[in-house]
């Protein structure tokens, strides 16, 4: 029995917020991949990851966050991470995720990052 | 006094969906090898990242083909070995780029390496060519004397 993944949509004001939900491996990754296409092709690139949820990735999931990461910030928009436990926060430090991607404590905090830094490069 | 090892395998269909199967069986092993949360965890997601390597480029998701996870222990080490009958790929041989450079090609490959020898304590890999290739992992056990 595969281990369950989740992926809610909702909207904090501008912002559209992806909140994961159980496990994140190579056989849930093509479910966060087309979440952020969706949003992509919908013209919103404003995007909040919230790992709260998220009991375990692996670089299968990583993988999804690079490979749409140029595209939405050419198009003024960023992924910001939040709320990630802290087994999970490890598996991104050891990539060196924060070189490229914000990642704070909080939803709160992700949204205040978008008032600062909309956008960044790659 | 020379210590019992003590030997464990999983045969399972090359899919990821059987993924959580195998990270089941080796966080079961490293539980009953003493291993504390935290290194169960670093060994859960190195085999995670040695049998999607497998299932994804060395079978290219053939369900007909089987991955086998032999792992083994004895009072100093955890010994992991991923073995398939797959093309032979190692993943050494993914030119390991930085992050920036992956991001800007477009490109997520050489990850699961990566994690692999963070997390593990050993990382090495064999290929037999027209029989099998065999991923090996070692994880010491923290009970020095």
């Amino acid at each position: 029995m595969p281990h369950p993944f989740v992926v809610q949509r909702s909207d904090d004001g501008d912002l559209s917020v992806l909140s994961l939900e159980g496990y994140l491996d190579a056989h849930t990754a093509p479910q966060f991949e087309k979440a952020i296409q969706d949003e992509i092709d919908a013209g919103r690139v404003r995007l909040i990851v919230d790992g709260a949820q998220l009991k375990y990735i692996s670089s299968a999931g990583l993988g999804v966050f690079m490979s749409f990461i140029e595209e939405i910030r050419d198009k003024g928009g960023d992924i910001k991470i939040c709320s990630l436990v802290p087994k999970v926060r490890q598996i991104f430090d050891i990539l060196g995720f924060h070189a490229i991607y914000d990642m704070v404590e909080s939803r709160p905090a992700a949204v205040q990052r978008f008032a600062e830094v909309p956008t960044r490069e790659v | 006094m020379a210590s019992i090892e003590q030997r464990f395998t999983l045969l399972v269909p090359s899919s990821t969906q059987n993924l959580a199967l195998i990270r089941d069986f080796v966080t079961n092993v490293g539980f009953q090898a003493g291993l504390g949360d935290d290194d169960v965890a670093k060994l859960e997601l190195a085999v995670d990242e040695a049998c999607t390597n497998v299932i994804e480029h060395a079978h290219r998701n053939d369900l007909s083909k089987d991955v086998v996870v032999r792992a083994t222990f004895d009072e100093r080490t955890l010994r992991i070995e991923v073995v398939d009958t797959g093309e032979g790929f190692d993943p050494s041989k993914v030119p390991q780029e930085t992050l920036e450079k992956l991001v800007a090609n477009h490109r997520s490959g050489g990850l699961g390496l990566r994690v692999m020898k963070s997390l593990m304590d050993e990382v090495s890999y064999e290929i037999v060519p027209g029989d099998r290739n065999r991923l090996r992992m070692v994880k010491k056990l923290r009970k020095e004397v």
